[in-house]
C-alpha cells in the first residue's frame, strides 16, 4: 500500500517537485548558515582559545581563584616536571607557557632620565624557540605596525598607540618596572624591537608582548608560570573532550587541600565562555526554529492547495472503502518521503556552498589594517552537525505543514469530500 | 435485512440546514432492494437522487428513520463499520470516471484489492479478470489520459467490479458518455448483473440508462412517486 502511495507521489510532479524545492531551499539555507554561525562564532572561540583560554588551562589553585588580577605571587611551580606530565598523559595536545604581567613602562631621554611614563599590561609568550607557534597563533607578525618582532631576549612589543603615546620609536629603550613573584621591585630594560595593534581598546593603551624566558628573568618566575595553555590535536575545540582532558588531569593531580597544586579548565570554565558556548547552540536552534517555522508555513500552505485539489482523490478513496485516518496516515508518511528527499538535495547543495565559503572571505580590506583579535577572514566551518541538521527542520516542516493541511480531511463530512468528486 | 432483501429503507429522511433554515432533499421513503437486481432512482436534478444512493453507500446518515445496506443497520454505522462495508461490499460509478491520474489502468483497478490487503498474485488474477469483463486487458499499462472517454467508464466499472462486491452504486455513469460508448457501459454493466448477481442501483435521469434498468423508482422533490419492475 505504502508502495503504492509513494509510487504515485513521485509521479504527480506538482505533489512532490514542488515541495521538494521548497524543502530543499530551506534545508540548504539551514546548512549554510549553520555551517557560516559555526564558522564566524567558531573563530571568536579559536581566538579566545588562542589568545586567552587555550582549549584547556592549567594553573595552581590560588592563581585560578584570583584569575582577574593576573597574581603572579601565586603563579604555578615546578613547571618543566608539569609540562612533562602533561605531555606524557595527554600525547598530541601542544602546551604553552604563558605569563601575564603588569608594571610602569617608563620612557628615559637622552640622559636616561624620565621623558614619560605609563602603566602597561603585558603577555609573555615564546617569542623566540624555533618550535614555538605562539607568533602564528596570536596572528604576531601581521600585527606589527612599525618595526619588527624580536629576535633577542631583551626586545619588547609595544602596543602602537602605547608607544605613541610615550613617544617611542622601534629601536628606543624602555625600563619596565613591576614586581616579581615574591614581591621585589624588579626592574628591566627592554628595546622596543616594533609595534603593535590588538585591536581591543584596553590592551590598545597599555599592551606588551614580550619572550617569556626574558620576563620570567624579570620578575624572578624560575621554573614557574601564570598558566599553561593546551591546545587539542587538530587545533579543533572539543567542548566533551576538552572536558574530559580537565576532569581526568584535575582527578590525578589536582588537590582541594594544596592551593598551589595544580588545576585544569576548559574553555567553556573560563571567563564567560559558558554562555558564549550556550549562545552559539543558541543561535544555531534559533536558525533551526525559524527555518522550520518559515517552512512549515510555506508546506502548510502548498499542503493546503494540494489538498484541495487532492479532495476529489480523498472522495475517491473513501468511497472505495478508505478510512479519514489512513488517509492522514499515508499523508504525512508521503510528506515524509518528501521531507527526506528535499533534505537530501538540500544538504547536498547547503555543503557544496558552505564548502566554497570554507576558504572564507577576506574582510581585512574593510578593516583598518589586521589586528591580534580579528582573523581578517570570515569563513564557514563544516562540522559533523551540517550532515544532519537540515534533516530537522526538513522533515518536521513537512510533517508538520501535511499534518496542518491535512486536518481538513478531517473537518470535512465524508459526503462533502465524495461530492467533490462530482465537482 | 428481511425476506432476502439487501437493503432496506424506512421512513427515511435527509435535510440540510441552508442559511438559517433547513433543505429536505429527502421525506418519508421506503424502500426494498434485492439482490441481483438492476435498478434505477430516476429523477430530475434537484430530486434527491445522489443524497440517496450516498445513504445507500454508507457515506451519508440519514436525518430521520432507518436504513439496513448488507445487514448494518444505519442506527449502529460508524465511520470505521461504514467504511469496512464500502470496502468489502460496495463498489461505487461516477459520472466523471474519478480514475487516479497518476497511476496506470492496471494499478487503478487494482487500488480496491490493496486496500482489501489481497496477495501480489491474488490482485494480478483479479485485476486482469476485471479489465477482460469489460475488454482493456490491452490496456493496462496506459495511464488515464491517454483513454478515451468510453474507455475510462469501462476502467472504473473494473475497479468497482475487482472485488466483486455485493452491491454496485452508480452515478449518473453515461452523463459524459456519447450515445454508442452509453449502451456498450451498460450493457457491460448488465452482462456482469447477471453474470455475477451483483446489485446495481443507479441514479440518473437518462433515458438510455433508463431504457436498460429492470425496476425504476421515480423521485420527485424527494420523495418516491413511484417504484415500477419492468419485464424484460
Amino acid at each position: 500500500m505504502l508502495r503504492f502511495y509513494i509510487k504515485g507521489l513521485f509521479r504527480d510532479r506538482s505533489r512532490s517537485l514542488m515541495p521538494i524545492i521548497v524543502v530543499a531551499i530551506g534545508v540548504t539555507l539551514v546548512v549554510l548558515m549553520q555551517c557560516w554561525v559555526t564558522g564566524v562564532l567558531g573563530d571568536m572561540i579559536v581566538f579566545n582559545a588562542r589568545f586567552a583560554t587555550g582549549h584547556v588551562k592549567v594553573m595552581s589553585r590560588a592563581y585560578s581563584e584570583n584569575v582577574d588580577q593576573r597574581p603572579n605571587d601565586l603563579a604555578l611551580l615546578g613547571t618543566d616536571q608539569v609540562l612533562e606530565d602533561l605531555s606524557n598523559e595527554f600525547p598530541g595536545m601542544e602546551w604553552v607557557e604563558r605569563i601575564q604581567f603588569g608594571g610602569l613602562v617608563d620612557a628615559p631621554d637622552e640622559n636616561g632620565e624620565t621623558r614619560a611614563q605609563g602603566p602597561g599590561g603585558g603577555m609573555a609568550i615564546d617569542l623566540l624557540s624555533p618550535s614555538s607557534k605562539e607568533i602564528e597563533r596570536l596572528n604576531l607578525e601581521k600585527s606589527i605596525v612599525r618595526g619588527s618582532l624580536p629576535t633577542v631576549p631583551e626586545e619588547i612589543l609595544l602596543s602602537d598607540e602605547f608607544a605613541t603615546k610615550l613617544e617611542l620609536e622601534p629601536g628606543d629603550q624602555v625600563t619596565l618596572i613591576s614586581t616579581t613573584m615574591y614581591g621585589a621591585m624588579s626592574i628591566t630594560n627592554f628595546i622596543v624591537s616594533g609595534t603593535i595593534k590588538f585591536g581591543a581598546a584596553a590592551l590598545d593603551r597599555g599592551g606588551m608582548v614580550a619572550d617569556i624566558n626574558s620576563i620570567r628573568m624579570a620578575l624572578d618566575m624560575q621554573d614557574a608560570t601564570g598558566e599553561i595553555l593546551g591546545y587539542l590535536p587538530g587545533d579543533e575545540y572539543d567542548d566533551l573532550q576538552a572536558a574530559s582532558i580537565a576532569a581526568s588531569f584535575n582527578e590525578k593531580y589536582s588537590s582541594e587541600a594544596d592551593e598551589f597544586s595544580p588545576v585544569m579548565l576548559s574553555l567553556r570554565e573560563q571567563n564567560t565562555m559558558t554562555m558564549y558556548l550556550d549562545m552559539v547552540d543558541y543561535f544555531k536552534s534559533m536558525i533551526i526554529g525559524i527555518f522550520m517555522v518559515a517552512m512549515a508555513i510555506v508546506l502548510w500552505n502548498s499542503g493546503l492547495l494540494g489538498g484541495l485539489r487532492r479532495y476529489g482523490e480523498m472522495g475517491l478513496r473513501i468511497a472505495i472503502g478508505e478510512e479519514k485516518s489512513h488517509i492522514y496516515r499515508s499523508l504525512i508518511i508521503e510528506s515524509v518521503f518528501i521531507g527526506f528527499a528535499g533534505s537530501v538535495v538540500g544538504t547536498a547543495i547547503g555543503l557544496f556552498f558552505a564548502s566554497l565559503l570554507t576558504k572564507g572571505i577576506d574582510i581585512g580590506g574593510m578593516m583598518q589594517g589586521s589586528n591580534m583579535m580579528m582573523q581578517g577572514v570570515m569563513k564557514a566551518r563544516i562540522t559533523v552537525d551540517a550532515y544532519y541538521i537540515g534533516f530537522i527542520p526538513g522533515i518536521f516542516a513537512t510533517a508538520l505543514g501535511t499534518a496542518l493541511a491535512g486536518i481538513g480531511i478531517f473537518k470535512r463530512k465524508t459526503a462533502q469530500l465524495f461530492k467533490e468528486l462530482q465537482a | 435485512m428481511r425476506n432476502g432483501n439487501i437493503i432496506t429503507i424506512e421512513k427515511l429522511s435527509k435535510s440540510f440546514p441552508i442559511g438559517g433554515g433547513e433543505f429536505t432533499a429527502l421525506s418519508g421513503i421506503y424502500l426494498t432492494f434485492e439482490k441481483g437486481e438492476f435498478s434505477g432512482i430516476v429523477g430530475p436534478s434537484g430530486s434527491g437522487k445522489t443524497t440517496l444512493l450516498n445513504i445507500l453507500g454508507s457515506l451519508d446518515t440519514p436525518s430521520e428513520g432507518q436504513t439496513n445496506v448488507l445487514g448494518r443497520a444505519s442506527t449502529q454505522m460508524n465511520p470505521k463499520v461504514a467504511a469496512k462495508l464500502r470496502k468489502q461490499h460496495i463498489g461505487f460509478i461516477f459520472q466523471t470516471y474519478n480514475l487516479l491520474p497518476v497511476y496506470t489502468v492496471y494499478e487503478n483497478v487494482e487500488f480496491p484489492l490493496l486496500l482489501l490487503k489481497k496477495t501480489a498474485a491474488e490482485r494480478k488474477k483479479a485485476v486482469l479478470e476485471a479489465l477482460e469483463w469489460v475488454g482493456l486487458t490491452d490496456k493496462i499499462k496506459s495511464k488515464p489520459s491517454q483513454l478515451s472517454g468510453g474507455e475510462s467508464q469501462r476502467v472504473a466499472i473494473a475497479r468497482a467490479m475487482v472485488k466483486k462486491p455485493d452491491l454496485v452504486l452508480a452515478d449518473e455513469p453515461t452523463a459524459n458518455l456519447d450515445a454508442e460508448n452509453s449502451h456498450h457501459i451498460l450493457q457491460t454493466m448488465e452482462k456482469l448483473n447477471q453474470e455475477l448477481q451483483t446489485t446495481f442501483v443507479f441514479a440518473t435521469h437518462d433515458e438510455k440508462v433508463i431504457g436498460y434498468l429492470r425496476r425504476i423508482i421515480r423521485l420527485e422533490d424527494g420523495k418516491v412517486v413511484s417504484d415500477e419492475n419492468i419485464k424484460k
